[in-house]
């Protein structure tokens, strides 16, 4: 009985609000304190279930943390949320080794080349499928994007052997041109995407105003798309930083990525656990910068510049 | 938007073509070349044909690791997909909390894949791990190095975890793409929260929706690095998917021919299901 009063006062409070000033028949208190009602509990559902994902996503991550602040014996002594013995040992162990922290320097550098490559050649490409037709356009650009959909694990042995055959083997340049086997096609299209949302007005005024084409792009265009560029940076890093099996396959000691190195931890006298999740923090804060760099842009970004 | 027709635009597809064409034609080849010779050292070879593919199409343990690799598609795209969906709608919209909830969920989409593996590694473990104590707590007996079913649950957990950010973030920038007034307008037709969802913002999520499946599926199908470190593909061969399965033959006893005869169907495969999925989904579209 008190759902069905209930349903005829919101729907009589709704015909208020639907039909605003041709009726005032309806009292309007009720009216306002059931909508609102309805809005807020759904805003609560909503932060409650968003802070219960939020929680179960973290709290791996937190573990990580928790257990790289620890020693080995009170790792392996039991479990607990916050360290009894707080050490800062397996990060000291990390940033006085050069072969631990070396392995950092080597990702970024290879992560920082293949950015800047796959951005450089990904640029002109783009602009050109965003505005001209050209023969073998479609079928390009098909065959880039299939090319995000080959397994690493198939180009493995031939990756090694063409970097070995010209000499590339183990150097981050070798990684970076390998990575850019899925990221410059992941770069050519997002950037397609944003490009395709400025108007061609705008090439073709400032072609009147003879501007070049190299002037106008730099100029003019490049910072109109700003927030694209930002956003095919932060992907670029995000797939290059991320992946091992490439990495791994392609380097030895000059350029090993920090990923390589981890797996250092298994020795004859077991695993040191302190010492994998201080390394694996450390992989994990400069994603954390790169994101916060882009944060607001990444809404759009991430829908590759489609919605 | 109308495209001007001008061939010169091949110039400047020009370094896109020989970059990517130098990482993935030439090594392509190479892979082709392998699949149709039997080969003993660098000198001593011969061209087999077609027998690679043969054995390869007959090998049970390629069977095995291809339906186990399609059960784990399905099962995380199942999975990430609605939870994506759901935490979209939850995301906070404005203000600070808006962008804090955005760098947060994005977290574990930045951590390398090893390290992924590291941490269920850790956190599945029942001595040191608090997922595996607890199920420990609850009478379960949890060992995912021992137990194919614990494994499974651990490796489609981990899956879950690492990447339902992804659709979740691609959800939200194809929701914030709604503009206001569709919303006002069901205020007025009392729609329901459901037929809000269904009527305005399912239909607006459909193009990253079909992004998200195809990454999603793409990704998954390739999956390798994270299940290495968790499980090793065990116990048994339980956890072994294609990817890895091709890594220990390849590299493992170095069976160079029938390696790269199976990495071509494997490409073929994955190129074949996107083109399905892809070409269902246009077809459904263009239906309505």
């Amino acid at each position: 009985m008190s759902t069905s009063s209930s349903i005829t006062s919101q729907r009589s409070s709704e015909e208020t609000i639907a039909e605003g000033s041709y009726s005032s028949q309806a009292p309007q208190a009720p009216v306002v304190s059931l909508a609102e009602r309805k809005a807020r509990n759904a805003m609560w559902r909503g932060r409650i279930g968003m802070t219960v994902y939020l929680i179960l996503l973290l709290m791996p991550i937190y573990w990580l943390i928790n257990m790289s602040f620890k020693t080995n014996t009170e790792i392996l002594s039991g479990l607990s949320f916050f360290p009894e013995n707080f050490t800062l040992e397996n990060y000291a162990k990390i940033f006085g080794d050069p072969t631990w922290y070396m392995g950092y320097v080597n990702s970024i550098i290879y992560v920082s080349m293949n950015m800047v490559i796959s951005l450089l050649v990904a640029l002109p490409a783009a602009y050109a499928f965003s505005r001209y037709k050209f023969v073998g356009d479609k079928h390009m650009f098909f065959w880039l994007l299939s090319n995000r959909m080959a397994p690493p694990a198939v180009f493995l042995l031939p990756f090694f052997q063409l970097y070995s055959s010209v000499g590339l083997f183990d150097t981050h340049i070798a990684v970076a041109l390998a990575h850019c086997l899925f990221n410059v096609p992941l770069a050519v299209w997002i950037l397609e995407g944003f490009m395709s949302g400025v108007p061609r007005e705008i090439d073709e005024t400032a072609y009147i105003d003879g501007y070049s084409f190299p002037k106008f792009f730099v100029k003019i265009f490049l910072p109109l798309i700003r927030s694209g560029i930002g956003v095919t940076a932060f992907f670029c890093f995000m797939f290059s930083w991320v992946e091992l099996l490439l990495a791994r396959t392609l380097t030895s000691v000059d350029a090993k990525p920090i990923g390589a190195i981890m797996t250092r931890t298994v020795s004859a006298s077991g695993m040191d656990w302190g010492l994998l999740a201080a390394a694996g923090v450390l992989t994990i804060v400069p994603g954390i910068l790169v994101i916060y760099f882009v944060r607001n842009h990444v809404a759009k970004g991430f829908a590759l510049g489609r919605v | 938007m109308t495209k001007v027709e001008n061939n010169k635009a091949w110039w400047l597809v020009l370094p896109v073509f020989l970059i990517v064409a130098f990482s993935a034609i030439i090594p392509l080849m190479t892979v082709v070349n392998y699949s149709v010779q039997d080969i003993f050292d660098p000198y001593t070879r011969y061209f087999v044909g077609t027998e690679w593919f043969k054995q390869v199409m007959l090998d049970e343990r390629l069977h095995d690791a291809l339906i186990r690799q399609f059960i784990f598609s399905f099962t995380i795209l199942a999975i990430e997909i609605p939870l994506g969906i759901m935490v979209a709608l939850m995301m906070p919209t404005k203000g600070k909390g808006a962008s804090l909830a955005l760098i947060l969920v994005a977290i574990p989409l930045l951590i390398p894949w090893n390290v992924v593996g590291t941490i269920w590694q850790i956190f599945g473990r029942a001595d040191i791990g608090l997922f595996g104590a607890m199920m420990a707590e609850l009478g379960i007996n949890y060992n995912y190095a021992s137990e194919p079913m614990h494994a499974w649950l651990t490796v489609v957990l981990m899956d879950v975890w690492h990447w339902t950010p992804l659709v979740a973030l691609l959800c939200y920038s194809g929701l914030r793409a709604i503009p206001e007034v569709y919303y006002q307008a069901a205020r007025i037709d009392k729609a329901s929260r459901w037929a809000v969802f269904r009527y305005i913002q399912l239909p607006k999520l459909t193009n990253v929706l079909i992004i998200g499946v195809l990454l999603r599926f793409m990704d998954s199908f390739m999956i390798y690095t994270e299940p290495f470190v968790l499980t090793g593909g065990g116990p048994g061969t339980s956890t072994t998917f294609l990817s890895q399965s091709l890594v220990q033959q390849a590299i493992g006893q170095f069976d160079l021919g029938p390696a790269a005869a199976f990495s071509l169907v494997y490409f073929l495969i994955i190129l074949l299901v996107c083109w399905v999925f892809y070409t269902t989904i246009m077809h459904m579209q263009k239906d309505k």
